[in-house]
């Protein structure tokens, strides 16, 4: 297997509405992929088709290798997953949260132990690893729960607009976090409103219209639609848009 | 160290007895840390059984009675002092008038009065002949029906004692005896049907909410994606309270054998295996709702306003189903609680064995296996 992800005309209808039209793209072992789209461009589900959370209505994907219709029980094994809601358990605390999540996963529990410590340390919250998640402040939630979310070390991670409310700073540590998650081999797919990370990513997506309008480097694209940057690219794309919310 | 990192090879299968477990504690971890759910989990049966036992009873009991004593002679004087002297009545102040009673029936200070007219004595003794009258108020039919009795028996008795001679040439003798209830207890009655009650307000509701609220916060997407099988998710939420409606059952048994001195006179083993039959149905129909349902209101709504009125009125405990009219006895018949209130009247009060109950305890079977079932048809793995 070569590619984290492979699709081919993946389409998702719901009645007579195409919410994801035909599209077909790959993703590399290891590398961060930008997924963008204005709101109702359909990115949503189209992540939650790979994830294994929708059905496709036509079209092929492999994730890890795997198909999607015959192996979602090996591909939910292998990827990691937040969502836009936050997603972890308020009223548990944060090594309880840790247990539980590596518990599912079918880690050891020496092994959650270790691992659940060295993360409290890492993020910074060692003090607060008893605390209840509901006590702490949203960029620390965000950064628990995608640590969280690679904590059984997948082979991708989908992050749906993993860093909505929160302040730039917090941004930015988020962001070191998947460039370290990245160093270690695991393939990050991020759907994002905020123009300045598309920047941080390899590669991205532009979807309009169900349909991917556009796909390369930051780099490459702002030249080929001779943009000063994405925001630029993004609004020309976007502009040619039917559909509105 | 095991190793999940590589491309290369599948990660060792963990076992999923291990990983249910960790989902069961979690489960716990959320019920135990919600102080105040717990307390009603707990506290819940404790209240209704004392409630119940205490302070709900439609029994005789030092009911207030006002007599009219218009004769004021030896006969009167000694019916009065009957009717004092029993447990079942307490006399209040003496009138005078007809009127006074009367307007003590408007105030509703009462609600029995016993009238005996001038020349009762008189009348007994030489005239073979003598009139009571009895007033009650029947505003509560029921209750003025017992009421009548209790006070018909006691005159019944008083004429006998005046006049044992009398004895009819021919007499039919009636021997009653109260079945497995001799000293005709109301407590009997509604132990199991609190029994019934609790369970289905702590399984039916608890579950859906459980269930629902991990649907309303985004978890249960991140539940999904895990390899943790969406069935498994809805077990370990079931397990937790079908282990609190254990500790219920009991609650409830040891309240009613040491504080309201009812026994259990049949099978223990028995009552507590039927028991967990029907929590499992009760589980089963909160699962059921939090299939169809995604918010925490709607299911606690269901589960209160949908499920415990029809429990409350056709289970039996209250109101009796054979006096319903026809469509009402047939829809009782779906109501689980039903079944169980039978189940455990015949175990605990009848002290009948398993070859009593099987009917009921097969028609409670099927309930649930036509929940489960139908929750499973329900259940979609995808979430779109």
């Amino acid at each position: 297997m070569d590619k984290a992800i492979k699709t081919k005309e993946l389409t998702k209808k719901f009645g007579n509405f195409t919410a994801t039209d035909a599209i077909t793209f790959e993703v590399e072992k290891g590398e961060i992929f930008g997924f963008l789209g204005a709101n109702g461009a359909g990115k949503t589900t189209a992540m939650r088709m790979l994830c294994g959370l929708s059905s496709p209505t036509s079209g092929e994907a492999q994730i890890a290798g795997y198909d999607i219709y015959k192996e979602t029980e090996k591909i939910k094994k292998h990827i990691g997953y937040m969502s836009q809601k936050f997603s972890l358990y308020e009223d548990l605390t944060v090594m309880e949260n840790i247990r539980f999540f590596g518990g599912i996963y079918g880690l050891s529990n020496s092994t959650i132990k270790e691992k659940g410590e060295e993360l409290a340390d890492s993020l910074g919250i060692g003090e607060e690893r008893h605390s209840l998640v509901a006590s702490l402040p949203l960029g620390w939630k965000q950064k628990l729960a995608f640590s969280v979310a690679v904590f059984h070390e997948p082979q991708i991670v989908f992050l749906d607009e993993p860093t909505g409310g929160v302040d730039p700073v917090v941004r930015r540590q988020f962001w070191d976090l998947i460039y370290k998650a990245a160093a270690r081999g695991i393939t990050v797919f991020v759907t994002t409103h905020y123009m300045d990370e598309a920047e941080y990513c390899n590669r991205i997506s532009i979807m309009v219209d169900g349909k991917i309008a556009a796909l390369g480097s930051p780099a490459e694209l702002r030249n080929s639609y001779q943009a000063k940057d994405m925001d630029e690219v993004f609004y020309r794309l976007a502009r040619g848009a039917k559909r509105t919310e | 160290m095991k190793c999940f990192t590589g491309w290369q090879g599948e990660p060792k299968e963990p076992s999923d007895m291990k990983r249910l477990w960790s989902f069961v504690i979690k489960e716990f971890r959320h019920v135990l840390r919600d102080r105040k759910t717990l307390l009603i989990l707990f506290g819940m049966p404790v209240v209704q059984i004392l409630i119940f036992g205490f302070a709900l009873s439609n029994e005789v009991k030092d009911t207030q009675i006002i007599i009219l004593d218009q004769a004021k002679d030896e006969s009167s004087r000694q019916l009065t002092e009957k009717i004092a002297s029993s447990r079942y009545f307490t006399l209040q102040e003496s009138l005078n008038t007809y009127q006074q009673v009367e307007s003590k029936f408007k105030e509703g200070k009462v609600k029995l009065a016993l009238i005996i007219p001038q020349g009762f004595d008189h009348n007994l003794k030489h005239g073979n002949v003598s009139q009571l009258q009895i007033l009650l108020d029947a505003s509560d039919p029921n209750n003025a029906n017992v009421l009548n009795s209790y006070l018909q028996a006691i005159v019944q008795d008083f004429n006998s004692s005046i006049q044992p001679e009398l004895q009819l040439p021919f007499q039919i003798q009636t021997e009653v005896k109260m079945m497995y209830n001799p000293q005709m207890q109301g407590v009997h009655n509604f132990v199991p049907g609190v029994m019934a009650l609790v369970l289905m307000l702590v399984c039916v509701m608890m579950t859906s909410v459980a269930i629902v609220r991990e649907k309303e916060t985004g978890t249960m997407e991140i539940l999904l994606v895990s390899p943790f099988h969406p069935l498994m998710v809805i077990l370990s939420k079931a397990i937790p309270f079908l282990l609190i409606s254990i500790l219920n059952v009991t609650s409830i048994l040891l309240l009613s054998v040491f504080v309201l001195d009812l026994p259990v006179n049949g099978s223990l083993g028995l009552l507590y295996l039927e028991s967990i039959l029907f929590i499992i149905t009760c589980l089963s129909l909160g699962i059921f709702i939090s299939i169809q349902t995604s918010s925490q209101q709607i299911a606690m709504l269901i589960s209160l306003m949908g499920l415990m009125l029809p429990t409350i009125l056709f289970s039996g405990f209250m109101f009796p189903i054979e006096n319903m009219p026809l469509p009402l006895q047939i829809i009782s018949n779906i109501i689980p609680a039903k079944w169980f209130y039978i189940i455990v009247k015949s175990i605990m009060i009848k002290g009948l064995g398993f070859d009593m109950i099987w009917k009921e305890t097969l028609v409670l079977l099927g309930i649930t296996l036509f929940l489960i079932f139908i929750s499973l048809k329900r259940f979609k793995i995808r979430l779109a």
